[in-house]
């Protein structure tokens, strides 16, 4: 449990820069449903309450030492992975897909916990497999192997935009934990030589609105009033903000409907409509400054398994932010990624907050002597 | 300290995993730059243009359309206003999103998806968020229903505008015009230009000639929409300003009675201020009701309109040629009295026919008029007379008095209308090539053969003989007035010339249209009042190349012209009745009413100034006996004369005012309330209680002058 010693290592700046994005991202919901269920504010309470029991979670999440995880990483996995198949069993649809696995009168999304299963399960993994001089191809074969099983199920959803982050945050931890200049060649030029191949394979598993997405990523004026609507509507409200801002509850593409998605995978643009290039910039320096702690969390780990964690868990908060933002902006394509702490939707908010716990911990026992 | 291993290190090394971090830091640093070049790229450089997209986005700029500016008869009577009406306004764009909309709004107006698509395709060019307008006038029962089932109707929206009224329907319609949308040619042009695609302008008569005054400035109104299509606010809202009203020459009561005695008789009739130019008066027939143009003509109406053989779209005053038969034997008259060839004609035999040439030419009245002098020859209408005073003048004498008394040429009025024709030996050499026969002299002298007039040119050849050969130019407009009421531009009579002619001439052709009135042998005794001494002179013309007896179709055209009264003309009227047979019988008893009216000498009138008698003044204050209601407004319509006059304008504007008050704020009230309340429709013909208390300060002060 936590004592006198730990708590005066507690990094007390990292605590008011997630309570301020909580706070960003909280009047960011409220923005963004004002208009919707008639002014009963419902989805704004109902995140209220996820961010109160989330932030539970993370001072929970600092609790014990993190090393205890280190032994459950592969149950983590395998739970992740049960609940993954029993979502495609007795899941919940929405917006055409089944992501939902109903909890009470709540329902939670397995594919936000296993990212975190996944992070926890490879720190474990490059932790201990003592290649501490890159890896090998044959040897990424197997943690590959291991990720590639939560992908497919993710995308089987389908849910692109999960199974991608996946991916990215395996290639995050996999190049810190070292990877062989000649396999990571190899890779490249491998994946370049067979990327029309697994292209065909890979477009002809699609949905059609995912091609549709990916095609008018290439090309967004192509359908204007069709799949192209998001980004440039979303272009639009970002645009229309300009330096300062349409004000507060003043954005006139959000709070008219025009932004689609507005307060879960656009709720970027919604910020940036209402408080313009200053407002937008304050969010992702506060993104940035959460990061880059991460990785300053990592470097002074004391432990490869805690830096590891750290590693995973910057990566997948890198990946979220630069790929939602990079999408509200027009330069990624359009896959289903929230913004952590500031779209909509609890799992996502429990899963960020859990995940900012675990850096946390990591960051607060980075002295602590191992007994 | 980053590549410095923990001195807690452990067993396992960390090292050559933090030495690998740089790859995390530069990547975030690379996309975060590459997010903030991005926003700064969308915000800062762009921002302006995305600005303008999202304006574009949510606002519906509809224009408004201006009340046209309200004309009145020369008293102050209301004769052209407006009137609230609803449009339903529709943006396609809108609903790309909600298939079907277009259909159920078609149910609801009762129009076919082809209407509406085709009221969408009319406008050229248009900008995609551009509203159309989908129906004008809707009823207030298809306006409730849009705005019931406005959740399910998105891109649609009611608008409360004024629509041009004309309160008496057919009444003046070929002088007042009508309204009809601007056509994309008329837009091209410098008078036009810049008015929205489907604003409506004045196309025919005093509404095309005068538009620049009375057209207004179309207001607009920015409507804020969701991405629905649903309207959520209005964010501007420019009022259009509204046209400058226009007093008219007319006389509301002279009119009426035109319209009244024409009936469904095709013809014209027109009375002109003889001292002024001024038309008091101007009906064709057939005629059309102008308040159906602006709502879009049903192509049964067009067919009408534009086909029909009556041609009721031509103004039969203006542009209507005739031979002016009898009743340019004034002319005639005129001309011998100066060339002084009367005097060798006087006393001519009237046998019934003269030979001459190698044919005889008949009197009308076949056992002759015995002997007769220029005179007799006008009441009685003596045509042997003439043959012998046009043959002893000649062809170019007649032209040269037609022509001072203004015939032959376009009177200038304003509005399009036809030349008519006085022929010389000049015109048929340059026209015709050929020489001049005195046989066609004799055709003339009687207001045949190559002679036509229009009816402006005859009423306006009696004032000028009226008024001592004055010729005006015709006027249909006194004042132009801004919206606060005050004069902006007035229209002074305008004098084309004097006729070089002895006024002892003229007063000899007025004794004589006296005596076609009442003279034992006139021919016009239905035009004789008993309230007003009248002069005239009848005409019938024949339809040329035609038989007679064969029908109502073959009938002579019945003219009559006349003055009023001789003693001090103050009215000089024409009136036509195609194949109405003989002027004195059919044409004459509808001058007569016209005068009486506009001297207020009619029936009416009388039993209306009866009425006022029965106001007596108590202390000082007037007292009103048995009068009610209507009675009470006709006596106050009744009052006539300069001070009246003025103070009736006064009164007019006033209340004008206060109706476009209440207008406007009708409008702005049911617009607020959603259309939940019917808009007060503005009451034209009520007389408000300022006029009415005008009209009792008048009225004491005509008792005082009298005492």
């Amino acid at each position: 449990m936590l004592d006198r010693r730990l708590v005066s290592n507690f990094d007390w700046t990292f605590i008011a820069a997630v309570l301020a994005l909580m706070a960003a991202g909280l009047t960011a919901v409220y923005s963004a449903t004002y208009s919707m269920d008639g002014g009963r504010h419902g989805l704004f309470v109902r995140q209220g309450y996820w961010f109160i029991a989330g932030f539970a979670v993370m001072l929970g999440a600092v609790m014990f030492d993190y090393r205890r995880l280190a032994r459950w990483g592969y149950v983590f996995y395998g739970i992740a992975v049960v609940l993954l198949i029993a979502v495609m069993a007795v899941g919940r649809s929405g917006m055409g897909a089944q992501r939902w696995l109903p909890l009470g009168p709540l329902s939670f999304q397995p594919s936000e916990v296993a990212k975190l299963a996944l992070i926890l399960m490879l720190a474990k993994f490059f932790s201990e497999d003592g290649v501490t001089n890159g890896h090998t191809l044959r040897q990424l074969a197997r943690p590959l192997a291991l990720v590639m099983v939560p992908v497919l199920l993710v995308v089987k959803q389908p849910d692109l935009g999960t199974g991608l982050m996946m991916l990215f945050i395996f290639c995050g931890m996999v190049v810190v934990a070292g990877i062989r200049v000649k396999s990571f060649l190899t890779l490249a030029v491998t994946g370049l030589l067979a990327a029309p191949l697994a292209w065909s394979v890979f477009w002809g598993h699609l949905k059609d609105y995912q091609k549709k997405r990916i095609l008018v990523f290439l090309s967004p004026d192509s359908d204007p009033s069709g799949a192209g609507y998001h980004v440039i509507q979303s272009k639009i409200a970002i645009g229309s903000g300009a330096l300062t801002g349409k004000g507060y509850l003043n954005g006139t593409q959000s709070q008219l409907s025009f932004l689609p998605e507005r307060h879960t995978d656009f709720i970027f643009s919604v910020v940036s409509e209402e408080w313009g290039f200053v407002g937008s910039l304050l969010l992702l320096l506060l993104f940035l400054f959460i990061i880059l702690w991460g990785i300053e969390t990592a470097n002074k780990a004391k432990d490869r398994f805690g830096a590891m964690v750290a590693v995973g868990i910057v990566s997948m908060l890198v990946f979220h932010v630069v790929i939602n933002v990079g999408m509200t902006l027009g330069i990624m394509p359009v896959v289903g990624v929230p913004l952590p702490l500031v779209s909509y939707g609890g799992t996502s908010a429990m899963t960020t907050l859990l995940a900012l716990g675990l850096l946390f911990n990591v960051n607060m026992r980075r002295f602590h002597l191992f007994y | 300290m980053w590549y410095h291993n923990s001195v807690h290190g452990g067993g396992e090394g960390t090292a050559d995993i933090k030495r690998r971090l740089w790859i995390i830091v530069a990547f975030v640093v690379v996309s975060f730059s590459a997010l903030v070049l991005r926003l700064w790229y969308l915000q800062v450089v762009r921002g302006k243009y995305y600005r303008e997209l999202s304006e574009s986005n949510r606002i519906r700029e509809v224009d408004i359309r201006p009340p046209r500016g309200i004309l009145y008869d020369r008293n102050g009577v209301i004769i052209a206003a407006n009137t609230p009406s609803y449009s339903v306004i529709f943006t396609p764009e809108d609903a790309k999103d909600s298939p079907g909309t277009v259909e159920k709004l078609g149910a609801i107006l009762g129009m076919t998806t082809g209407d509406i698509e085709a009221r969408i395709k009319s406008e050229r060019n248009r900008n995609p968020y551009k509203p159309i307008r989908v129906k004008e006038n809707a009823s207030f029962e298809e306006v409730s229903e849009v705005e019931a089932r406005k959740d399910d109707l998105p891109g649609v929206i009611v608008q409360v505008e004024l629509r041009r009224y004309y309160p008496y329907g057919e009444f003046a319609s070929h002088l007042l015009g009508y309204i009809g949308k601007v056509t994309p040619e008329q837009l091209e042009k410098e008078e036009y230009k810049g008015l929205p695609p489907d604003f409506l302008i004045g196309q025919y008569g005093i509404e095309r000639t005068f538009d620049r005054y009375i057209r207004g400035e179309p207001g607009k109104r920015g409507v804020e929409v969701d991405a629905m299509g649903r309207q959520v606010r209005v964010i501007y809202n420019t009022e259009p300003a509204a046209g400058q009203d226009m007093v008219l020459t007319l006389d509301y009561k002279a009119q009426k009675a035109a319209e009244d005695a024409m009936g469904d008789q095709p013809g014209a009739i027109v009375a002109i201020e003889p001292r002024t130019g001024e038309v008091l008066a101007m009906t064709s027939r057939p005629g059309f009701d102008p308040n159906i143009f602006p709502l879009g003509l049903t192509p049964a109406e067009w067919a009408y309109l534009t086909q029909d053989e009556g041609k009721p779209l031509n103004n039969r005053a203006l542009q209507g040629q005739f031979p002016p038969g009898s009743t340019f034997k004034l002319a005639m008259a005129l001309a011998g009295l100066e060339t002084g060839k009367f005097a060798s004609v006087n006393g001519v035999f009237c046998s019934g026919g003269w030979f001459f040439g190698n044919r005889v030419f008949h009197c009308w009245k076949r056992e002759g008029h015995g002997t007769v002098a220029l005179h007799k020859a006008v009441v009685e209408s003596c045509d042997i007379y003439f043959y012998k005073l046009g043959d002893l003048m000649g062809i170019d004498n007649i032209h040269k008095y037609s022509t001072y008394l203004g015939l032959g040429k376009q009177t200038g009025v304003g509005i399009r209308e036809k030349d008519g024709l006085i022929p010389s030996t000049e015109w048929k050499q340059r026209v015709r090539h050929d020489k001049w026969y005195p046989g066609e002299t004799l055709s003339c002298a009687i207001g045949q053969g190559y002679i036509s007039t229009t009816p402006i040119q005859l009423a306006r050849m009696v004032a000028t003989i009226a008024n001592g050969g004055t010729l005006y130019q015709p006027s249909v407009v006194r004042e132009i007035r801004g919206r606060d009421g005050k004069p902006v531009a007035s229209f002074p009579p305008v004098v084309l010339g004097e006729a070089p002619v002895k006024r002892e001439h003229l007063q000899f052709i007025m004794d004589a249209m006296k005596g076609v009135v009442e003279e034992p042998g006139g021919t016009a005794h239905s035009a004789k009042s008993e309230h007003v001494t009248v002069g005239g002179k009848t005409g019938t013309a024949q339809v040329i190349g035609l038989g007679k007896g064969r029908g109502k179709k073959y009938q002579d055209h019945a003219w009559f012209v006349a003055v009023a009264p001789v003693e001090d003309p103050k009215i000089a009227v024409c009136v036509l009745v195609e194949h109405g047979g003989h002027g004195g019988s059919t044409s004459a008893p509808l001058a007569k009413k016209v005068i009486e009216a506009y001297l207020r000498v009619d029936e009416e009138s009388l039993r209306e100034k009866a009425a006022l008698e029965n106001i007596t003044t108590a202390g000082g204050r007037p007292v009103l006996k048995n009068i009610t209601g209507s009675r009470w407004k006709a006596a106050l319509r009744n009052m006539t004369g300069i001070r009246w006059k003025s103070i009736m304008d006064e009164a007019a504007a006033r209340k004008k005012r206060a109706a476009m008050k209440n207008v406007t704020s009708a409008a702005k009230r049911a617009r607020m309330n959603n259309l939940s309340s019917t808009a007060k429709r503005p009451s034209l013909m009520n007389r408000t209680s300022a006029a009415k208390k005008a009209a009792m300060k008048n009225m004491t002060g005509v008792k005082a002058r009298k005492r």
